[in-house]
């Protein structure tokens, strides 16, 4: 973990109730799936949000506007400078044996997994992304999957876009022979996603935190493995640590 | 050069910052970004006699000025804190620790409290009978004066330690509690723990957290702490720490004047995980500019 002060270079709306920061000064390393705790001015506690990207010191976020914290953010101008706890949590494992892998987004869920796809891509694994929303007002990200070199799946629950319903739908009628799962996203969606296939997952979970960096044992879950604090020891878990 | 060490009876700090228990851990994580040498001492994660994973989440909800959280005790349980934690602890930390200890029966403290008893490293055991998040305990032993006293009489039978009992601010009269437990044996006072407190999500109509109701802590509790802190060193003769939204050097200064003999940085650490650090490093610099050559002057300057 580091604390920095970052520079919003651009913040703006990606598409409904989705929004997207570009914060500059980054000197940290990240690892894909990690996030970031953002302090806000009027706000107690800092905001977790997950690392989208980075690249020549630029942190990239997707973040959705669920409160009065992330409205707040959303109106953060150009040039604020932001107090940044970066490199917090454990991230993906990368380092898996993996040739075709299937990565799972749902909703905002879809962030992380766009570092990730670079990443796998760069290793020569061949990625298909399937993402699901509510409806095509908040698909976000489309067109830069498909440049990062994935095959992109979306599935909304009423059908305004590809295929219509869950992303387990999706994968069913679309998505190709995989050997590994990442994702993000509902605890319901992934849970769901974990009854219909068979591969080796990894799974980001979320929950409300007070530090993030585990020390307050706000966001503790229980898994097979015992009580594991989300920032701390996750947010990604293997899918046979947890409980559902 | 001014003079920031302080005295808990016997045991010397060399300032009086002390991270308050549950919001650093048992110190590994925050070893991580500073050196935990420059505290004056750290009071570890409250610890029960068994392991606990503490309440359902969500734990947590953001208040103006502060937070609410019901983790609950979440702990390994006093076995491993002896055998593990505190070991390791030992190794980032050189300094005699605080260890905080909770139950849910006069028997369970004491039976912790032995436990601790051989534990060198320990230099103060702190009894919470504070702790608003779980039921049947905790925070019952802390609302009632021959309550209190009955856990710090059975605590003190079966140590050499010094004794702080950690009070609760959910109480009509704190000074009567306070007094029951300084008459009961106690060597010293912390106070206070965080206040009851609720939140509800007015979209969804219903509580935030999943145990409705949780413990408030951060700056917005300070001025509360600091009138308990002034009544109870009053009158009391025992030390007394202060503890409950404290954020700044100059919060550490006024509840030093309040009273308090050191002081414990509690949800401010969630925030700014370098609270407790600025904190030491600003210390030596606002007493400078108050003209306050030792702490120790300052104490209970107030009247």
């Amino acid at each position: 973990m580091e604390r920095l002060k970052l520079t919003v270079l651009s913040n703006r709306q990606l598409a409904c109730g989705i929004f997207g920061m570009k914060l500059g000064g980054c000197t940290a390393e990240c690892r894909p799936g990690q996030f970031v705790n953002l302090e806000l001015d009027g706000f107690f506690l800092r905001r977790p949000i997950s690392v989208c990207d980075w690249k020549d010191g630029v942190l990239t976020l997707a973040y959705k506007v669920v409160g009065d914290g992330t409205a707040a953010m959303a109106q953060l101008p150009e040039g604020t400078v932001v107090d940044t706890l970066v490199g917090l949590g454990n991230g993906f494992d990368t380092d898996v044996p993996c040739r075709k892998a299937l990565l799972v987004g749902g909703g905002i869920g879809l962030a992380p997994l766009f570092r990730l796809t670079g990443e796998l891509v760069s290793r020569g694994v061949e990625v298909t992304v399937v993402a699901g929303f509510r409806t095509a007002s908040e698909i976000f990200l489309e067109s830069e999957f498909a440049e990062a070199g994935a095959n992109f799946i979306v599935a909304t629950e009423d059908g305004s876009r590809g295929v219509k319903g869950f992303v387990t739908d999706a994968i069913r009628e679309k998505a190709p022979a995989h050997d590994y799962i990442f994702s993000c996203g509902p605890m319901p969606m992934m849970k769901a996603l974990c009854a219909a296939t068979a591969a080796p997952a990894q799974l980001s979970l979320e929950e409300r935190m007070g530090c993030g960096f585990g020390i307050c044992m706000g966001c503790t879950c229980r898994t097979t493995g015992g009580a594991k604090r989300i920032c701390k020891e996750g947010p990604v878990f293997k899918r046979e640590e947890i409980i559902w | 050069m001014v003079d920031t060490r302080t005295f808990l009876g016997s045991l010397e700090l060399s300032n009086p910052v002390i991270p308050a228990s549950g919001t650093f851990g048992f110190g590994l994580e925050m070893a991580e970004i500073y050196d935990l040498d420059i505290l004056g001492s750290i009071s570890i994660k409250g610890t029960t006699s068994e392991p606990r994973f503490g309440n359902p989440t969500p734990r947590i909800a953001e208040c103006c000025g502060g937070l609410i959280n019901s983790v609950g005790l979440q702990n390994p349980g006093i076995d491993a804190v002896i055998s593990e934690e505190l070991p390791a602890l030992s190794k980032v930390f050189h300094k005699k620790v605080i260890a905080n200890i909770s139950g849910f029966s006069v028997d369970e403290y004491a039976h912790c409290c032995s436990l601790v008893d051989s534990v060198d490293q320990v230099g103060i055991i702190e009894v919470n009978v504070s702790c608003p998040n779980v039921h049947n305990g905790g925070m019952a032993f802390g609302t009632d004066p021959e309550a209190a006293a009955a856990v710090t009489r059975a605590v003190k039978a079966v140590t050499t330690k010094p004794v702080y009992i950690k009070l609760s601010p959910n109480v009509t009269d704190i000074v009567s509690i306070a007094k029951a437990c300084e008459e009961a044996g106690a060597d010293g006072l912390t106070l206070i723990n965080t206040m009851l407190g609720m939140r509800i999500d007015i979209r969804r109509r219903r509580p935030v957290i999943a145990n409705r109701m949780g413990g408030f802590s951060g700056r917005a509790i300070f001025p509360v702490a600091l009138r308990m802190v002034y009544q109870v060193s009053h009158a009391c003769s025992i030390p007394v720490i202060g503890c409950g939204g404290v954020a700044s050097a100059a919060d550490v200064i006024e509840m030093m004047m309040a009273g308090a003999s050191a002081v414990q940085v509690g949800a401010e650490n969630l925030r700014n995980p370098f609270a407790c650090k600025e904190i030491v490093e600003a210390l030596p610099v606002e007493m400078e500019k108050l003209g306050i050559e030792s702490l120790r002057d300052i104490i209970g300057i107030v009247g």
